[in-house]
């Protein structure tokens, strides 16, 4: 017996313990009907192969280890980012369990959402008892200001009309009539979590600014001078959001955050639970209509939603989650030049503060071999970082990128030397990431926190930067927007490399010669 | 037994109903009174806990339920190592529950052993106009192709699959055809069947006996049969919790010929009608095989606990009391080999934990099952439910419940709110959707589904955790913090 009360092994502890190894390998070898060692080790060794390789981007039908979600995540993302607003997801129940669950374990912090549980009878005689239903129960228990609908994949399936539902469920009396329901159809068979935001988004300006689903006069639009903000699907939407904030502030920019989901996932723990908090307010959803100017950070979070603005006459400026000196000069000169206000000395100083580090540090980096996974935004804007510090991207991969992210990451690599030697996939998954990173193997990886896989089995060390990060704390609450969000993912990345070299050099009498106390 | 005395017992009750009728204030009347017969207070010497139970949840509200495919692939299917889940649809539901459950298991993952991946037909538009056999008889090919040691195949249904009329069955049956008999089992686990996991565990059941089970019949086992085989049913070896519960067995003079299914194989579920007995730590989930394996094959099955040194000693005894003398004799010898460490354990934790109080929400058997433990530490539990129970379960609480215990079934974020502000418990058991809310209003809090990363806490091992992790949450010097010194 290992365990003790004295000092409480953990699983990690107690299962290495010679008791529970002697269990495991007879349990292994008397019932589980094993793989030869030899078969298996086969095997293995063939999947780090071009052959191995080959076959895997052979794959027509399968996917395997996918790094996206489905749209109906990207919905509840949005919604949560308006005031007091409540997502309500017409479906099946278990879909927004997952998305409450898949929040929390990344924000660390609770995540409000609601279901129309829609069950066999739904399926077969439709949604709308419990759209009415739902958005009565809904409205009485949660006292939201806004209740936003989304829907899964059943509700699509089958063909349910939010618009009809809504209007009925109002004539019923389920909400008041001018209480605020916008609505979009979000399936999940269609797009990525970064597809769902921006339905939700759109389809909350088409509720504000176009005459709230036939109820209100449309607005008219008076432009005012401010600008818009929109964010994107993005991990660290706490800490860029704030940034942001922060420096159109500094600027002396009127602005409007929407979506602004920065506090509702960031609450103090004082006592209070607060289902809501902060977010963009009902007001400024409606009035940012008379904006001058909107900017995406996430030109791919933003497909629909950035044209649907410029119609509206706006000018509209997209950015893909840029990182970096450049891509924050590029995104500081865009909202100077649509506002006119001119970048304060303030932030030109730490612009210079992030150049510097970069000069101090960037030995470390110039020339090491990268690969990156993520969104199709997130891949950009850090292999953009990456080959301003010197280092080349290698492989960048992302799940739900398509053709025209393909095409503009492409020639963003070639405009620069350090681009020269790296491949784009779009549509691939981990699965794929695994063989390159032994047929073709780099330095480091950088993704989210399924990249562990990865680093496990190909060796690569993992910097954790994306979405979800479940495995690591608090992340999301720094920027990575802005010069000083660039100072965070350079000292990631440094962190990373010289905890690598320090773990290379670390064998008292081998290696230990070059254990170096400064670096 | 009471919570206390008889004088306070009332009040308790009468605290009950207030809140109870306080939270059923805030629906609409049609929902209150649906609601209402899910809450009740625990009269001793009923039956049952006196509410409704495993029936659909109410529109609009903060369920914490989930699926019968979460049932099915999340519970009782995902966690077997060597076979290969594909999950049949949209992209989410595998990518939410990719490696979440900590599903503890030994193997080469990727090569021999796929629990912690993310297989999914990933269905786009024309899937759903088209229908997906095709492209999953073709994902099925591509898997035999890259993944060549797997030894089986499930198709865990994701909500479009029944509702767009795919044939998964025919598929499934003429791949394995193809492929020589090889286990291929079509799982009709899709969302939106039943009220919540629970129906996706029965079907995950029926799957295994009707697409593993029959195909076995007449076979000979691969190993030498003993008296003493047994199997383990129920235990999902979250944080290794079949693992510090099959030590146990084993010491007693039992043989483990078969783990359901937490680092379970396909092998060990074919073996499993030449067990002797088996026993069954989550009724809830696996109470379905454990029956027909009971009629088919006249294999016994015992309910155990293994959640604290009194239920532990009580379940050794309890399956002991199926074999032989040497058996009850090795159930002995293991309760007095792991006696000085549990009272190490209770000298250690007792003290700091006396007469703490615990709410409970959670799903499967927890609700009822660590009520024990807690105890065994002086702690009492005041008020517990079930996410996805049945009468059945409710029926079984009554022996672990103490007259005046709030009882909540499927409860509601806004009631599980209500009743934490208003009985003030020092610590809440429940999952991640409600971890943080209650964290933020300054209750302690341990998540009971995947043991807060931590565990395991089944058996004496695990007990050691267990009170090491509770006294950790309750006594943390953060909750001191909460409030502002200056007002």
């Amino acid at each position: 017996m290992s365990q003790n009360a004295e000092n409480v092994l953990d699983h990690f502890e107690l299962f290495r313990q010679p008791e529970y190894k002697k269990m495991l390998e007879d349990k292994k070898k008397n019932f589980e009907n094993p793989v030869a060692e030899a078969e298996l080790e086969r095997v293995r060794e063939w999947t780090k192969t071009p052959e191995y390789q080959e076959k895997n981007f052979a794959r027509e039908a399968l996917t395997v280890n996918p790094a996206k979600a489905c749209q109906p995540l990207g919905a509840v993302f949005a919604a949560v980012g308006f005031e007091s607003t409540l997502p309500f997801v017409h479906g099946s129940q278990g879909c927004v369990a997952y998305y409450r669950s898949h929040f929390s374990r990344h924000f660390k912090e609770p995540s409000s959402c609601v279901s129309s549980s829609m069950t066999e009878d739904a399926a077969v005689f439709g949604g709308l008892n419990n759209m009415i239903d739902g958005l009565a129960n809904s409205y009485s228990l949660y006292k939201p200001k806004m209740i936003s609908v989304s829907t899964t994949c059943m509700a699509e399936v089958i063909g349910d009309d939010l618009n009809a539902f809504i209007k009925n469920a109002k004539e019923k009396g389920s909400v008041p009539a001018d209480f605020d329901v916008p609505f979009a159809h979000t399936p999940a068979f269609v797009g990525s979590h970064i597809t769902g935001y921006d339905n939700v988004m759109k389809g909350i300006f088409e509720h504000f600014w176009d005459g709230k689903a036939g109820t209100a006069p449309k607005l008219e639009r008076q432009p005012n001078g401010k600008i818009n903000f929109i964010g994107g699907f993005d991990g660290y939407t706490v800490g860029n959001l704030r940034e942001v904030k922060r420096i159109l502030d500094l600027m002396g920019v009127e602005h409007t955050i929407l979506g602004d989901n920065s506090d509702v996932w960031d609450t103090p723990a004082d006592g209070e639970f607060r289902m809501y908090d902060g977010g963009t307010t009902l007001e400024e959803a409606a009035n940012s209509l008379h904006a001058i100017a909107t900017i995406s950070m996430q030109e791919y979070c933003t497909e629909k939603t950035l044209p649907y603005i410029k119609s509206k006459g706006h000018e509209v400026a997209a950015f893909n989650h840029p990182v970096g000196v450049e891509a924050t000069d590029k995104f500081l000169m865009e909202v100077s030049r649509l506002t006119g206000k001119p970048i304060p000395a303030a932030l030109a100083k730490e612009r210079g503060r992030l150049v510097d580090a970069i000069a101090d540090s960037s030995a470390h980096i110039h020339g090491k071999k990268f690969a990156i996974y993520g969104d199709p935004d997130l891949c950009y804007g850090l292999a953009g970082f990456l080959m301003e510090l010197g280092a080349e991207p290698v492989h960048v991969l992302a799940t739900n990128g398509g053709k025209a992210w393909e095409e503009k990451m492409k020639a963003l690599l070639a405009s620069s030397p350090f681009g020269k030697n790296c491949h784009v996939y779009p549509g691939k998954d981990l699965w794929h990431m695994r063989s390159l990173l032994f047929t073709e193997p780099v330095d480091f990886l950088i993704g989210n926190t399924y990249g562990k896989y990865l680093e496990r089995d190909t060796g690569t060390p993992l910097i954790r930067i994306g979405f979800p990060v479940f495995d690591r704390h608090h992340h999301h609450r720094y920027p990575v927007w802005g010069y000083q969000g660039g100072m965070n993912v350079l000292v990631w990345i440094l962190d990373k490399i010289f905890d690598e070299i320090d773990r290379n050099t670390n064998v008292p009498a081998k290696t230990d010669f070059s254990f170096d106390i400064i670096r | 037994m009471s919570l206390a005395t008889a004088e306070k017992l009332e009040d308790i009750k009468a605290r009950n109903k207030e809140v109870i009728a306080e939270v059923l204030e805030a629906y609409p009347d049609k929902f209150a009174k649906r609601r209402s017969k899910h809450i009740g207070t625990f009269e001793e010497g009923k039956p049952d806990c006196g509410v409704k139970s495993n029936i659909k949840s109410i529109p609009g509200v903060m369920t914490i339920r989930g699926c019968a495919y979460a049932g099915s692939k999340g519970v009782v299917w995902g966690p077997i190592k060597d076979m290969i889940h594909i999950s049949h649809g949209p992209v989410g539901c595998g990518q939410y529950s990719w490696a979440a459950r900590r599903n503890y298991y030994i193997g080469t993952t990727g090569v021999d052993t796929f629990v912690t991946m993310q297989f999914t037909s990933d269905f786009q538009e024309k899937d759903i106009v088209f229908g997906g056999d095709k492209k999953l008889a073709k994902i099925m090919d591509e898997i035999q192709e890259l993944f060549p040691l797997n030894k089986g195949i499930t198709v865990q249904s994701e909500c479009p699959i029944g509702l767009i009329g795919d044939d998964i069955e025919a598929v499934s049956k003429a791949k394995s055809k193809e492929y020589g008999g090889k286990t291929i089992v079509p799982v009709r686990c899709e969302g939106f069947r039943g009220v919540s996991q629970s129906l996706g565990h029965h079907i995950a059941n029926d799957a295994i006996r009707d697409w593993v089970f029959d195909k076995q019949d007449g076979k000979a086992a691969r190993f030498e049969q003993t008296p003493y085989d047994v199997a383990i049913i129920g235990d999902y070896n979250i944080g290794g919790d079949a693992w510090s519960s099959r030590i146990l067995l084993e010491e007693m003079g039992l043989r483990v010929i078969a783990q359901w299914s937490g680092d379970g194989s396909i092998a060990e579920l074919e073996a499993t009608p030449k067990a002797k007995l088996n026993v069954l730590h989550c009724y809830r989930s696996m109470n379905y095989i454990s029956r027909h394996m009971e009629e088919k094959f006249g294999i016994p099955w015992v309910e155990y606990n293994f959640f604290g040194p009194s239920k532990i000693a009580e379940s050794l005894r309890r399956i002991a009391g199926h074999f032989d003398d040497k058996i009850k004799e090795g159930a002995e010898r293991v309760i007095a080999k792991y006696q000085p460490l549990m009272d190490a354990v209770i000298a250690k934790y007792r003290a700091r934990l006396e007469g703490k109080k615990v709410m409970l929400f959670v799903g499967g058997l927890r609700p009822r099952h660590v009520i024990g433990a807690y105890e065994d530490l002086g702690m009492e539990v005041v008020g517990t439910g079930y996410e996805f129970g049945h009468n059945d379960d409710y029926q079984r609480t009554t022996h672990y419940v103490k007259d005046g215990t709030l009882i909540y079934d499927d409860v509601t974020g806004y009631e599980f709110e209500k009743f934490v502000e208003k009985i003030q418990p020092d610590l809440v058991g429940s999952g991640i959707k409600e971890k943080y809310v209650f964290q933020k209003m300054g209750v302690p809090f341990r998540q009971m589904h995947s043991w807060d990363y931590s565990g395991p806490y089944h058996g004496y091992d695990g007990f050691a955790i267990f009170a090491r992790d509770m006294d950790m949450a309750i006594n943390a010097p953060v909750w001191k913090l909460a409030k502002t010194p200056w007002n």
